[in-house]
């Protein structure tokens, strides 16, 4: 049997991402994919007719430019689409539109409020400063605070040197808005409800906490790290749907000698004298390699594929304690003609960019505490994006695609409501129904437009791509679960409790989004111990 | 009387006259100005009835800094207890009640892995509460501006954080300090009203639910400077642990005046010169040390003139909200807790019988709506306290009071407060309170509660927030309480806080008043 240098285990974006750059280094590489189709979340499928979903993630904006560049990902096919704008729909039939011009957007917020006008510029000013600030940590491996090791150190006062070239004034600033919540944010500088509701947006997403828990506020500006790049990070859609990465990143990958094996599910990574030796798979085969990278969440990697004795109690613990609820659903809809918002004006670009519902802070809060008493968000905040104004290669002529994020969902219905039953077949479409109609309120010919409908709760994100209870970041970005403490304190450094078994999921600093930065980050640690040159490319600023 | 002094300090708090006491025995000329007709703010005994006192702001005493009462000689000065060492009840309504005795846990649904994984716990929240007892013992460290003290004390904290804690729990401590106890508490245990006890104890006095991060680092503060972490109940109330300050600070040569409310501090060439109070009487001093909020102390004392623009800005912008109510019930006989033990009575009883519930709770405040089922923090101090009655109400002897701090009930009320809701409120919680003693109702001889708004009122609390300032993450340490200003000096030369606004906030603690004197004298010293 062909012996591997390395296998990597999920062909989700960060899978092949690792997996392209281990390649590049010269590396026999296979990646191992359960499904009959790579992606992972990263995914564009036909799941109706002549319809292409991106059915899981939906813009790309994160992606790090500089492995779009390294890798090539423009020669493998992948183009991305700048999304401009976009509008904030309000009970009152009112909105809060966002333009590309600068300008434009400014006289949309005077009409709601002239001091948040300005508020807003020094609220951008201040924002992109945080971003500039946290970027160049994306493509870092987070130091371990109690070592002597001289990397360490090195890494550390890296840190320490760039938090001093904050100034005094600034590190105050950004230490109060890394622990602050989203809510207690804006309200320093902001007074109008539509707008703190519509940029809170970003700091739930995914999340299993609400806008006035303490720690969204960094959640926002995880979001928000996208729109600081030239023309390639930007918020994008990836042309062709989200799977459009993933093919990209294939690409490269096998312009570099590696091999993807589809359908090939591991049943459990094969550790000996301990160290890992290869996996084996649920077909019974066995791939021999002495890397072995774990492109899954830290719960199914420690829980699901290793030996309890390999992973040992500790790593075991923290795996069971590691917090990965979902707390997000998906309803993808086929339509037969372009929705039309009943606020927005006819005509109106508006339509291309983010269509959210909410208007106040106080009403996300309420479908949170929804979520918290173990059911989906009756009056649920909605992302939507259209792509196929955009890109029309996702749907037939005169068609459309709409993707819609729902915040909240949960993982487990324990809601006295639902008398002790879980999801059901029945209650998964209820739940689309309940987004159905939060649409219907804002668009009125949007109901007969409904060719099909594919709902998601996070158990059918789970039973398909794998995520634990269906948490689309592998995990939550809360301080507990950051930097040196991702996936667990004395873990963070991408190695595995086995000598040649590493992470690279977004379980893994710096966390989820479609940004591949853990793939790449671990690819660095692995070539380090081979003591291979790196391939992997450093942050590169934006100027 | 001489109207001219080295130091005035503005409000007789206990911060207050600690500060006083500090600094008066470093030699200062000190008078502190209390705008009430007694001292001690928010720590407070006082009538609830014509025959019953006790105290109506806070109630236990378990983080008076053991450092201040020995440096102040506080037991000389009649500092008492009437109990010490409370055991904490958590009340169930089946009668199952769960006690926690320091790291024990008696009850009758207390397995022996819930047992053990409590000691383990309480064993490493004392370690890490000694790390933050340092925090808190000093002026929080600014990198941009670091004397030789910080400098020392900084590499203290390293090795008390890397060598003292060791690796594993160094590890553990960074990871859960941005946690939330709902999270921590859920990894370790499952008796549900153990979970519910460590939550309260992480929300007491916050806007916070079990679920908000950073809760975890506010109960470890709680801890950092009780003794194992115990709790006190001082005989005669709070007021008298005040007096035993007042005494001791009046014996230091202190100048105590009450009845005299500062109407503003005064600022001339750009730097404090003195108070003015509200007869129109000046006094004359180069430092004014300010024991109220930052807000009111910067905005309504002082004047945002006298500061640049963003300061100002960072000061309106100090959350202070008031989540907390008190209640005090004369009953005619002592309570019944479906059976509770009369002996664990007279410790601290608690209502919040899951994480769950302290969350619920906590909905309604986000909104500015009252709990349905609001949390309580209980003590009967007339079981142990004779002071407590002058003579029974009903003559019979057995009368009993029952103090209770309640939460959520927002100072900012939707609507605002008024004799509807507080009524509202009153009843929410006599429910509450029959779910564990059904008979409770019948007793009841008078009731008194304190909304927010009455405590800030009566104490002068401003929002009704007892901790001057929110003590979440984005408000604490260096950032409290606003950025720049954490090392007890404002940005107006002579002027100075001590209060609970400065580090480490709230709590009979006396901390805040400590550091600022010694940073004061530091000052002076260079």
């Amino acid at each position: 049997m062909k012996k591997y240098d390395a296998i990597v285990i999920g062909a989700g974006h960060n899978g092949l991402t690792n997996a392209a750059f281990l390649a590049k280094a010269g590396l026999n590489v296979v990646v191992v994919e359960k499904n009959d189709y790579i992606g992972g979340a990263s995914v564009s499928r036909n799941i109706h007719d002549d319809w292409t979903y991106s059915n899981c993630s939906y813009v790309c904006s994160l992606f790090r430019p500089e492995i779009y560049r390294n890798l090539e990902l423009g020669k493998h096919g992948l183009q991305i689409i700048n999304i401009g704008g976009g509008a904030t729909l309000m009970e009152n039939g009112d909105f809060l539109g966002s333009y590309e011009d600068h300008e434009v957007s400014r006289r949309e917020l005077i009409r709601h409020s002239p001091r948040d006008a300005d508020a807003y510029d020094r609220f951008s000013t201040d924002m992109a400063k945080w971003c500039r600030f946290i970027r160049p940590f994306l493509l870092r491996t987070p130091a371990d605070p109690t070592s002597f090791r001289p990397r360490d150190i090195q890494e550390l006062i890296y840190l320490g040197r760039k938090f001093y070239d904050l100034g005094q004034k600034d590190l105050h600033h950004f230490l109060r808005f890394f622990t602050a919540s989203i809510s207690d944010y804006l309200d320093q500088y902001f007074e109008s409800d539509v707008l703190k509701a519509s940029l809170a947006g970003s700091g739930i997403i995914g999340t299993g906490l609400g806008p006035m828990s303490p720690g969204t506020a960094y959640v926002l500006l995880h979001h928000y790290m996208g729109d600081m790049d030239g023309s390639v990070g930007s918020w994008g859609f990836a042309r062709g749907g989200m799977g459009s990465i993933a093919n990209a990143l294939a690409g490269s990958l096998k312009e570099h000698g590696g091999e993807i094996r589809t359908g090939q599910g591991v049943e459990q990574i094969i550790v000996k004298n301990g160290k890992a030796t290869g996996v084996a798979l649920e077909n019974g085969d066995e791939i021999h390699a002495n890397i072995v990278v774990s492109n899954l969440d830290a719960k199914r990697t420690f829980l699901g594929i290793m030996d309890p004795k390999d992973a040992g109690e500790k790593v075991v613990k923290a795996a069971k304690n590691f917090k990965s609820r979902g707390s997000s659903g998906k309803v993808n809809i086929a339509l037969n003609g372009a929705p039309r918002f009943d606020a927005l004006p006819q005509g109106s670009d508006l339509v291309n960019g983010f269509i959210h519902v909410t208007d106040s802070i106080e009403r996300m809060e309420r479908a949170y505490d929804d979520w918290k008493a173990g059911t989906w968000s009756k009056d649920p905040y909605l992302d939507m994006l259209v792509p196929t104004y955009a890109d029309p290669t996702m749907a037939p002529p005169g068609k459309h695609f709409m993707s819609v994020f729902v915040q909240y969902c949960p993982s487990k219905l324990t809601a006295a409501e639902h008398n002790g039953e879980d999801w059901t077949d029945k209650t998964v479409t209820a739940f689309g129904e309940t987004v159905l109609n939060q649409i219907s309120k804002y668009s009125t010919n949007f109901r007969d437009l409904v060719e099909h409908v594919e709902v998601r709760t996070p158990r059918e994100i789970e039973a398909e791509i794998g995520l634990t209870d269906g948490n689309i970041f592998q995990g939550e970005l809360t301080m507990d679960q950051l930097m040196f403490n991702r996936p667990f304190p004395g873990y963070a450094q991408y190695r595995g409790p086995v000598k040649g078994m590493y992470m690279c999921g977004s379980s893994t600093h710096p966390g989820g989004g479609v940004m591949a930065a853990p793939g790449a980050n671990a690819a660095r640690e692995i070539l380090l111990d081979l003591k291979r040159p790196n391939t992997v490319p450093e942050d590169e600023g934006d100027d | 009387m001489t109207n001219n002094y080295d130091i005035l300090i503005v409000g007789g708090g206990h911060n207050g006259l600690i500060c006083a006491a500090y600094l008066a025995r470093a030699g200062k000329r000190v008078c502190v100005l209390e705008a009430r007709g007694s001292f001690g703010g928010a720590a407070a005994t006082e009538a609830i009835t014509d025959k019953c006192r006790a105290s109506t702001g806070a109630q236990f005493l378990y983080q008076l800094h053991p450092q201040i009462i020995a440096d102040l000689a506080l037991e000389k000065h009649g500092l008492r207890y009437a109990r010490r060492n409370l055991p904490t009840t958590v009340l169930a309504t089946d009668g199952k009640h769960l006690t926690i005795n320091h790291d024990q846990l008696t009850g009758e649904n207390v397995s022996a892995a819930d047992q053990q994984a409590f000691s383990e716990f309480m064993d490493e929240m004392q370690a890490f509460a000694k790390i933050i007892g340092k925090l808190i013992d000093q002026p929080p460290m600014d990198i941009f501006d670091l004397d030789w003290d910080d400098k020392i004390n900084s590499v203290k904290l390293g090795w008390a954080l890397r060598f003292g804690l060791g690796k594993t729990r160094m590890r553990e401590l960074l990871r859960i300090i941005g946690m939330t106890m709902f999270d921590l508490a859920d990894e370790k245990f499952d008796n549900d009203l153990l979970k519910g006890a460590l939550s309260f104890d992480s929300v007491l006095g916050t806007q916070f639910g079990a679920r908000s991060s950073g809760n975890v680092l506010k109960y470890l503060f709680r801890h950092a400077l009780s003794n194992k972490s115990e709790m006190d109940l001082p005989y005669g109330g709070m007021g008298s642990v005040v007096n035993a300050i007042e005494k001791s600070a009046a014996e230091a040569g202190v100048g105590l005046r009450s009845n005299a409310k500062v109407k503003s501090i005064d600022v001339e060439n750009c730097r404090v010169v003195g108070v003015t109070l509200e007869n129109g009487e000046k006094l004359i001093a180069g430092t004014v040390i300010s024991n109220t909020d930052i807000r009111t102390t910067v905005l309504d004392l002082v004047g945002s003139r006298h500061f640049e623009a963003d300061f100002v800005h960072a000061t309106t912008n100090v959350r202070m909200r008031g989540v907390a109510a008190k209640l005090h019930l004369v009953l005619s006989e002592a309570p019944d807790f479906n059976g509770l033990d009369p002996e664990l009575m007279k410790g601290r009883l608690l209502i919040a019988p899951s994480a769950e519930e302290v969350e619920l709770a906590y909905n309604a405040v986000k909104y500015g709506e009252l709990s349905e089922r609001p949390l309580m923090e209980i003590s009967i101090p007339s079981l142990c306290d004779d002071t407590v009655f002058d003579g029974d109400s009903d003559g019979d002897g057995d009368c009993h009071l029952l103090n209770a701090t309640v939460q959520y009930a927002p100072y900012a009320l939707k609507g605002g407060w008024n004799d509807e809701n507080r009524a509202e409120l009153i009843e929410r919680c006599i429910t509450q309170l029959e779910r564990y003693s059904p008979d409770i109702r019948g007793k009841i001889q008078h009731v008194e509660l304190l909304t927010p708004l009455d405590l800030e009122k009566r104490f002068g609390l401003k929002a009704g927030d007892w901790d001057h300032g929110e003590m979440a993450l984005d408000q604490m340490l260096i950032l409290r309480p606003v950025p720049g200003s954490s090392r007890y000096n404002l940005p107006l030369d002579g002027l100075h806080l001590c209060g609970a606004s400065a580090h480490p906030g709230g709590g009979v603690m006396g901390a805040a008043g400590r550091n600022a004197a010694r940073m004061i004298l530091k000052g002076e010293a260079k």
